[in-house]
């Protein structure tokens, strides 16, 4: 049981930070970008072909998964979807939704229909706690990258003049405009940012796991419980959504974690449809 | 008399279809307090938001301190000392009092002085200092203003425009902002005061500007012109 635990905690975090990019788009800019997990399993294989092609550790990956990924969210949202919000919130809707087929059969013609998985040094490392309690040292790290990146992201967004604003433009676009800000651009440096953070993501989902061009869907129905959960926008709501989830898809293991997870969604949907810590 | 710091041009400013600007101009001389007041739905404000940058003119011109500034928007002017308190506060209403205060430095030119700043408007309004921590949503809308007030004070200006300040205001607090402004004036501000309520804002400037249906009806002296000039011509009797 406590062993269980252990593992519900360490996958909150990965799932999280699977999360947050949503989150922010979804609470901050008012997008809802059905293709994150599409880009979140893009950004595993940038990972995975840099890793062999380069022959380098996973996580040195980053180097260019990380820019590749922001100027990739930058120009799609510049080119595109500040066209299409300009016509509506469903509107833009239909165009990530759009996006995440393109993307999906993308990338199963051009990397197959097969697993992948990227493999470290410390793949089955354990810190014994005790006879029957361990910590797996590679669940270990992947949930300690994605508080980390959370806490940068939210230090980011409310203290430096870029993060604030990201913030200020949603609240009030015209106040924003009299204050300085040129708010063409900041919704696309918003977009970059959110898969910057898909770009951690997917190598974070895709040393534990194995992955297929087809597991976008399913790490986006995580991510969007886990922000149903935790309060769109909200950082340590992510946090502790992602644990919330993260336990149940333990302890109900492979043939009821999925369910458990939905029903309490479900019932979070009825009983407080604005998350754990929405203010 | 010096150049003035700011001359509006014959300027025309539509919306769609609606002309809700014919034919406006005026001069705002340097240092000074100038009055525009006007009934709802005479232009007033949306010929504040075009000096702005923040709408553009389909015809007319804008002078900034002797530069054409026609259509330049306003992200670029506030860098250059124009600034806009808009009707109704408009505050970042998620963000705290202090953060809707630090994004007023968002020029760079003004970053370099934020600390200064921000004593300077602690100083104007102590009851922000005290809520600097509350989101700016929850206060009431007398510290909205001084929020607004705040926020474009710390861009440093040299010319603020303050839309209708006073709407919806308890008189006292009125009172107490128009006396800030007085002040700011007194440190070398030069003011735009725009408002419906004819009798306090004519008072606290030198000039006064009437606007009646799109087009500027009355221009002279805040001393000299009569009450019944002034009625006149806000009503267009």
């Amino acid at each position: 049981m406590i062993q269980q635990i252990i593992y519900g905690i360490l996958y909150g975090g990965v799932f999280a930070l699977a999360a947050i990019g949503m989150s922010m788009m979804f609470g901050i800019v008012g997008l809802t970008n059905l293709a994150h997990g599409e880009f979140i399993i893009l950004a595993a294989f940038l990972s995975s072909v840099l890793c062999t092609a380069l022959g380098c550790s996973p996580f040195l990956t980053l180097i260019i998964t990380v820019p590749v990924m922001f100027i990739v969210g930058f120009i799609l949202q510049k080119v595109l979807i500040n066209y299409v919000m300009g016509k509506g919130a469903n509107a833009a809707l239909l165009v990530t939704f759009g996006l995440s087929f393109i993307l999906k059969d993308g990338m199963l013609q051009i990397f197959s229909a097969d697993s992948r998985r990227m493999v470290v040094a410390f793949q089955s490392a354990n810190i014994r706690i005790s006879d029957s309690v361990v910590i797996p040292v590679l669940y270990l790290v992947v949930c300690l990258i994605g508080v980390a990146v959370i806490v940068i992201l939210h230090l980011f967004m409310s203290k430096t003049y870029v993060g604030q604003s990201i913030r200020a433009t949603s609240d009030d676009k015209v106040a924003a405009q009299l204050v300085g800000v040129n708010i063409k651009n900041v919704t696309a440096v918003a977009m970059g940012i959110a898969l910057a953070t898909a770009a951690v993501s997917g190598l974070t989902l895709g040393m534990p796991w194995p992955f297929y061009a087809t597991s976008g869907s399913g790490y986006l129905l995580i991510a969007f419980g886990v922000v149903v959960l935790g309060g769109m926008g909200s950082m340590i709501g992510a946090l502790v959504g992602g644990v919330i989830f993260g336990l149940a898809q333990v302890l109900g293991g492979s043939n009821w974690g999925v369910f458990i997870s939905y029903i309490i969604l479900l019932i979070f949907l009825a009983v407080r449809p604005q998350g754990l810590f929405k203010k | 008399m010096s150049e003035p710091i700011l001359k509006v041009e014959h300027i025309q400013a539509k919306y769609g279809d609606f002309i809700a600007v014919h034919d406006a101009s005026l001069d705002v001389p340097d240092k000074s307090i100038v009055s525009l007041i006007g009934a709802n739905g005479a232009g007033k404000s949306t010929l504040m938001d075009t000096i702005a940058g923040a709408h553009t003119p389909t015809a007319g011109k804008v002078f900034y301190k002797g530069e054409d500034i026609t259509g330049v928007p306003a992200h670029e002017l506030i860098k250059r000392g124009l600034a806009l308190v808009p009707q109704g506060s408009r505050c970042f209403v998620r963000m705290s009092v202090e953060d809707n205060l630090r994004m007023g430095s968002y020029p760079k030119a003004a970053r370099a002085k934020r600390a200064d700043n921000f004593e300077r408007v602690y100083n104007l309004f102590p009851v922000l200092k005290e809520k600097r921590k509350d989101a700016s949503g929850s206060l009431s809308g007398g510290q909205r203003q001084m929020v607004a007030i705040g926020r474009a004070m710390m861009s440093n200006p040299d010319l603020v425009l303050f839309d209708e300040i006073s709407l919806g205001l308890a008189p006292t607090i009125i009172k107490d902002i128009y006396a800030t402004i007085r002040q700011l004036n007194a440190e070398g501000l030069s003011v735009v005061l725009v408002e419906q309520d004819i009798h306090r804002s004519v008072k606290t400037s030198t000039y006064t500007h009437v606007m009646l249906k799109g087009r500027v009806a009355l221009s002279g002296l805040s001393k000299e012109l009569t009450e019944a000039e002034i009625k006149n011509a806000y009503f267009g009797i």
